[in-house]
């Protein structure tokens, strides 16, 4: 079976800067990959490299069997970014920003049926905010709001979700509720590559983790044991911030949260 | 009022009424990409099509419109690229604008402050039935391609990654964007001015947000403020003498006023009726 993701040498940065020097990687039907590394090490360049938002400098990356230069089938994608765009000057509804996650099915120049407001329901009640479809989205706590960004990417129906730390910052009871999502999703047969920073209640979930660590791949396997490779002396001069070392130093170091498992 | 028996009038209220509709349903996308002050520098690069216009006795409102159009794809390639010094590129392409602009009308042999003014301030006598004819054909076709393609420009402007990933058009839609904005201030700057033409597609917005929740209720209020505003301007400004483009513009913020004042009292009514509960506020602000 073609892989759902494949990445063979790639290269990728910014401007002057080369941030991921020689990633390889396959995703296969079904996975379920965590992403994991420090602050800065590129877990976001990696992904969004994937997906064709960073330029790709060296070697290949297929999405579907496909290469990603000439891929087109976005609806078979859902991605769920750290953050949102700039886009904030005027309100917008939970069921409006929920709705974009159609167009990639329904293209831009039809207006929304009665399979995409179904969909959008579908994919709010799946998250639990079925009864926020309504309201403005700057209304919601930051939980509901990052539950918004995982409905808007399950309602296009995808089979791969990739998502950029999707509970960094987020309460308990919505971590909860999108690992429901999430376990459904993957247990519906759907791929998922997301960045995590502390694995909290999706430990289950994670079949494999990749550390980014030096622009390249530095562990892969089974989720590794608290207190990985990566806390070892030496390690944080690749970070410019000192505070967000002591954060994001080992992400799979033992905390309140991940103790639990 | 019965000044609107004169076709002249007619002809400005016309314009008018079809700007005060496209101009916010364009806004609102620009208002929601925090670009409310882009329409202004095409006004100012406008400017300098006017003077072409006026230099080679070619339509006015068509070479402003060739120039600001190639001025807004400027703009958006400069965007596009993200740099920060695409601050100073616009800054400079903008002064540059108004500045050719100055310099080329004072060359033409129209040369009188008077037209000037008229260009940067509008006026309600300038609107020829050409005139009208280019406004009307370009103003429905601004406001079918922002009201068509609603979901895919709100899901660019909203989130511009996402949009990719999605598989959208992504520069093309910016393209267009551009364009309308262009083809917007050049054919509001017969009525309202070139100086003022960005208030009308961001003011309208502004004050259809202090009392929507969603964005196809802004856009739809803000359209409604829009051509009230634009109406009502020319009517007064005919009324009582005065330039038709500030007194619209003037008219918008009072409805931004209004707007303001009267969420203002629905919240206090709801606190009254709901006593506060204990909500943490929002620790990661979406946007949209
Ligand atoms: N748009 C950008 N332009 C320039 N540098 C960037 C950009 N995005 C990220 N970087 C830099 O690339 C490095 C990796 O960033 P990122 O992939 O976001 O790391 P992670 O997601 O692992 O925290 C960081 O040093 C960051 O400063
Ligand atoms: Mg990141």
């Amino acid at each position: 079976m073609t892989n759902v993701v494949e990445v063979r040498h790639a290269a990728a940065g910014y401007d002057g800067r080369e941030i991921l020097s020689d990633v390889s990687l396959s995703v296969a039907p079904g996975d379920v990959v965590a992403v994991l590394g420090a602050n800065g090490s590129g877990k976001s360049t990696l992904i969004r490299t994937v997906l064709g938002l960073v330029p790709l400098r060296r070697g290949e990356i297929e999405l579907f069997g496909t290469p990603q230069r000439r891929f087109r089938q976005w609806q078979r994608i859902g991605y769920v970014p750290q953050r949102l765009g700039a886009g904030s000057g005027v309100p917008a509804t939970v069921g409006e920003v929920v709705a974009s996650g159609r167009l990639a099915r329904r293209g831009i120049f039809h207006f929304p049926g009665a399979a995409d407001k179904a969909a959008v329901r579908e994919a709010l009640s799946d998250v639990g905010l079925l009864d926020r479809i309504g309201d403005p989205v700057s209304t919601l706590s930051g939980g509901q709001q990052q539950r918004t960004l995982i409905a808007r990417a399950l309602a296009g129906k995808p089979d791969l979700l990739v998502l950029d730390e999707p509970n960094a910052g987020v309460d308990a009871a919505s971590q909860e509720a999108f690992a429901e999502s999430l376990t459904r999703f993957a247990g519906a047969g759907g791929t998922i590559m997301l960045v995590l920073h502390e694995l909290g209640p999706l430990r289950p979930l994670i079949g494999r983790g990749v550390v980014v660590h030096d622009g390249r791949i530095a562990h892969e396997g089974t989720p590794p044991e608290p207190a990985g490779h990566h806390a070892e002396p030496g390690h944080d001069h690749v970070h410019p911030h000192a505070d967000e070392v002591k954060a994001g130093i080992c992400e799979w170091a033992p905390t309140e949260r991940t103790k639990a498992y | 009022m019965e000044l609107l028996a004169y076709p002249f009038m007619q002809r400005a209220l016309i314009g008018a009424l079809i700007i005060g509709l496209a101009a916010p349903a364009l806004g609102i996308y620009l208002v929601q990409r925090r670009l409310s002050l882009i329409g202004d520098g095409i006004g100012h690069v406008a400017l300098t099509g006017v003077g072409v216009g006026l230099l080679t006795n070619t339509s006015p409102v068509l070479t402003a419109v060739l120039v600001a159009t190639i001025g807004a794809v400027g703009v958006e390639l400069i965007r596009e690229r993200g740099r920060t010094s695409g601050d100073l590129a616009l800054a400079l392409l903008f002064y540059g604008g108004i500045a050719g602009g100055v310099v080329l009308v004072g060359l033409s042999d129209d040369s009188s402050n008077s037209n000037l003014m008229q260009y940067l301030f509008g006026s309600l006598i300038t609107t020829s039935v050409q005139d009208i004819a280019v406004i009307g054909g370009l103003g429905v076709a601004v406001l079918v391609a922002m009201l068509a393609l609603r979901p895919a420009l709100f899901a660019l402007c909203n989130d511009e990654e996402y949009a990719r990933v999605s598989g959208l058009p992504v520069r093309t839609l910016n393209i267009l964007l551009a364009v309308t904005t262009a083809v917007t201030v050049t054919i509001a700057m017969r009525t309202v001015g070139l100086l003022l033409v960005s208030a009308l597609m961001v003011v309208p917005v502004a004050a259809a947000q202090q009392v929507t929740r969603g964005f196809r209720t802004t856009m739809a209020a803000a359209m409604l403020i829009g051509v009230g505003a634009a109406g009502a301007g020319i009517v007064v400004s005919a009324e009582i003498d005065t330039a038709p483009g500030a007194t619209t513009v003037l008219l918008a913020l009072v409805a931004f006023l209004g707007a303001t004042l009267a969420a203002t009292v629905r919240r206090v009514l709801v606190r009254r009726s709901h006593p506060p509960v204990a909500a943490e506020p929002p620790d990661v602000v979406l946007h949209g």
